[in-house]
């Protein structure tokens, strides 16, 4: 979508950020009372809250694996968290980012500790301004360590794209609209590998190296603030 | 299914007929209150009430659009619940099931019957277009006492939405046109005891449940029993009563968390 | 006593290496290194690292003391909620009435609150428990609250210690099982109390000399109500 916007002015972006500064992100754990584990998060505007209920004897029955436990992401939008109200319920795009994100949890759960059970994962975005989908599965990651599940890696994600023709991380609400390409990735930050990888618009393979690489820091920033966030928490436990 | 294991459900029998209640409140108390606003801003009007733990987010948005054939002059409302999995281990992702579409309509009622919403100041074109207001609830958190938590959190958001006439090029933004607001309080009984602001244990053994929604000269603007027990006349005029007292403290409690 | 600060690892943290160190519980390994699998307390027992959840779900071992509740009743068995990802199943033949097929309903229905033992865990996580035991039975009065399963060693307390004191000083009976469900009868303040302090004590787990603090505040209680 092209529009008479500027998205750079002296080096700068409409919000005043550097190009490879992220908004700003605060993440608060525990914070629901009856779901095990729970996890609220604010990025730029977004603000999400996840909620993990599990291991349980998965239901129904037909949806069990007798050799590990399954994942049940749920991305969902409320009606109020959009411009225009959404109807509620889910569409095909949270139903096709419910998918992306349970696939990125399953690898770093270590499933195989529960046979023909489900983890129940339930993101909620309460207001939206683009990487609601990064900021939920990262919400997620801490919702599932503060309710105990064994896992692997806490996974985390962070999105790069291309606004006039640089490359930029943490894209804002104009910048996704207007901006050339968008690269929202989930990493494993133990070990670098790639969970979650969506891109659109349109990037020469220079460019995306960029993007990836830049991605790819972005997430190591947040990954820091995630696990400070549940030191933060559990420390308190033992004062 | 989370089961109620039925030592528990005597103990609190057992605990109601010495005139207790487990977490130490009286028959007609509710528990701690917090009412917060404009906490979505994508919304035109937001708010999170927690109730003791249950938590509620209720967000306002508003659209242009067609009149009702019956009322060509109003504006248009409509209120949807949803009960999100996050908030008990019982909710199930899915369609509204009928608990869903009576918190809704029950909250609806409650705004609708007591002309909160001046909808005749919500016309933009008669006949042809006026302004509908959408409230949507989201429980985040299930401990008892949903209707309340619900109708609360619609309320606080009502109170302090703005039209977005800007983004629609009808003007400048202006506050919601509402009128008083009713409150409503819910008791449920169990074993003969009824009580107030049911925590989750009681909502779980409760064999009904009475809603009452009242303004601020005390009267009666909206009421709903639920679940298939029964009240007696004589409980149905002491939750009245005690309604219309509770209602008077919490509608102190709003104005001061809107601002007014 | 040891002083040192208790420290708390998250999971994928670095731990140790196979070359040096053997894997415990909690961890996991890859490429000859361990690291944690959980938010815990990491604890070394000789070469081994162990982490000791601070979170987390019943996971059911065998001889586990627990406390169930009856889901439903079925021709030959029951099938009982004890907290754990699955639900246990107890056989008529693991009970100690003489129960006729069919007549499972007469003896333990839903809702019915049950002192058990695990009696074993298969591959498949496949759980059956057994009320045949001289300190097993359907429970009667009393209430019944859930607790953190991670905290219920410290509730418990060294050698009982805690669990001792709580009881010495409301008048209370108090089971406590590994599933992180707890029953308690006395008397409605005794109760009161009892629940209170678990509270005090699971928000407080980790904390050093705990025990001595519970006790004195449970004896100025005491003398409070002289």
């Amino acid at each position: 979508m092209k529009s008479d916007i500027k998205l750079f002015e002296n080096g700068k972006r409409l919000d005043g950020r550097r190009p490879d500064e992220l908004r700003k992100i605060k993440i608060e754990v525990g914070v629901l009372h009856r779901a095990e584990g729970s996890c609220y998060l604010e990025w730029g505007d977004n603000k999400v809250l996840a909620a993990v209920y599990g291991p349980r004897e998965a239901v129904p029955r037909h949806t069990q694996n007798p050799l590990r436990a399954i994942v049940n992401a749920r991305y969902n939008m409320a009606a109020f968290s959009v411009d225009d109200r959404k109807r509620p319920g889910p569409d095909r795009r949270s139903r096709e980012i419910s998918k992306v994100i349970s696939e990125a949890l399953e690898y770093v759960i270590l499933l195989e500790k529960f046979p023909r059970a489900s983890i129940d994962v339930n993101i909620e975005v309460l207001d939206a301004e683009a990487g609601t989908r990064v900021a939920g599965l990262t919400a997620a990651a801490v919702a599932l360590v503060d309710a105990g599940i064994p896992m692997k890696d806490i996974p985390v994600g962070c999105a790069a794209g291309k606004i006039e023709g640089k490359v930029v991380l943490d894209l804002g609400k104009e910048e996704d609209n207007y901006g050339d390409a968008d690269l929202p990735i989930v990493i494993s930050p133990r070990t670098n590998e790639i969970l979650l990888l969506q891109m659109d618009g349109h990037l020469t393979p220079k460019e995306f190296d960029e993007a990836l690489d830049l991605a790819i820091k972005g997430c190591h920033e947040v990954s820091k603030m995630q696990k400070e966030a549940i030191m933060k928490k559990f420390e308190k436990e033992a004062q | 299914m989370t089961i109620i294991p039925s030592i528990k459900k005597d103990y609190l029998i057992k605990l109601a007929k010495n005139g207790k209640r487990v977490d130490g409140r009286k028959f007609d108390e509710f528990r701690n209150i917090e009412i917060e606003v404009g906490v979505v801003k994508k919304a035109e009007g937001s708010a999170r009430v927690k109730i003791g733990n249950t938590q509620v987010i209720t967000g306002i948005k508003m659209d242009v659009g067609e009149p009702y054939p019956d009322s060509p002059d109003s504006g248009v409302m409509s209120t949807a619940a949803e009960l999100i999995p996050m908030a008990s281990p019982d909710f199930e992702a899915g369609p509204p099931r009928e608990d869903a579409i009576e918190l809704a309509r029950v909250v609806d009622r409650g705004i609708r019957e007591s002309e909160l919403i001046e909808v005749d100041k919500l016309c933009i074109e008669p006949g042809e277009k006026v302004w509908i207001v959408f409230i949507d609830i989201h429980i985040l958190d299930y401990d008892g006492n949903l209707f309340d938590a619900a109708s609360l959190a619609s309320l606080a958001a009502l109170m302090t939405a703005k039209v977005p006439a800007e983004q629609f090029e009808l003007g400048e933004d202006y506050p919601l046109p509402l009128k008083e607001p009713p409150i409503s309080c819910t008791s449920v009984k169990f074993n003969g005891v009824v009580v107030m602001d049911p925590s989750l244990d009681e909502e779980e053994i409760a064999e009904a449940r009475l809603t009452v929604a009242t303004d601020k000269n005390g009267d009666i603007r909206a009421m709903q029993k639920g679940l298939n027990g029964s009240f007696t006349v004589e409980e149905i005029k002491k939750v009245i009563k005690a309604s219309t007292d509770n209602g008077k403290k919490i509608r102190e409690q709003l104005y001061k968390s809107v601002g007014k | 006593m040891n002083l040192e600060k208790r420290t708390i690892v998250i999971p994928s943290q670095l731990l140790g290496d196979v070359k040096k160190d053997k894997a415990g519980s909690g961890t996991f390994i890859e490429n000859g290194k361990i690291y944690s699998e959980v938010i815990g307390v990491l604890n070394r027992n000789k070469e081994y690292i162990n982490v000791t959840p601070l979170k987390g779900r019943y996971n059911p071992n065998q001889n586990d003391f627990v406390i169930g509740i009856v889901m439903e009743a079925m021709q030959s068995s029951w099938l009982v909620d004890i907290n754990a990802a699955y639900p246990a199943l107890l056989h008529v033949n693991e009970v100690p009435w003489d129960v006729e097929f069919g007549e499972t309903e007469k003896y333990l229905n839903h809702g019915d609150v049950v002192m058990a033992k695990v009696l074993s865990v298969d591959q498949e996580k496949k759980l059956n428990i057994t009320l045949k035991d001289r300190n097993l039975y359907k429970v009667k009065g009393g209430n019944i609250i859930d607790v953190e399963p991670s905290k219920v060693p410290r509730i418990i307390g060294k050698k009982g210690s805690m669990i001792s004191l709580l009881k010495k000083y409301t008048n209370c009976r108090i089971f406590v099982g590994q599933n992180g469900r707890i029953w308690i009868d006395g008397e409605d303040k005794g109760i009161k109390k009892v629940i209170n302090t678990i509270e005090l004590i699971q928000k407080e787990s980790l904390s050093y000399g705990l025990t001595n603090k519970i006790e004195n505040l449970l004896k100025n209680d005491a003398k409070d109500v002289q």
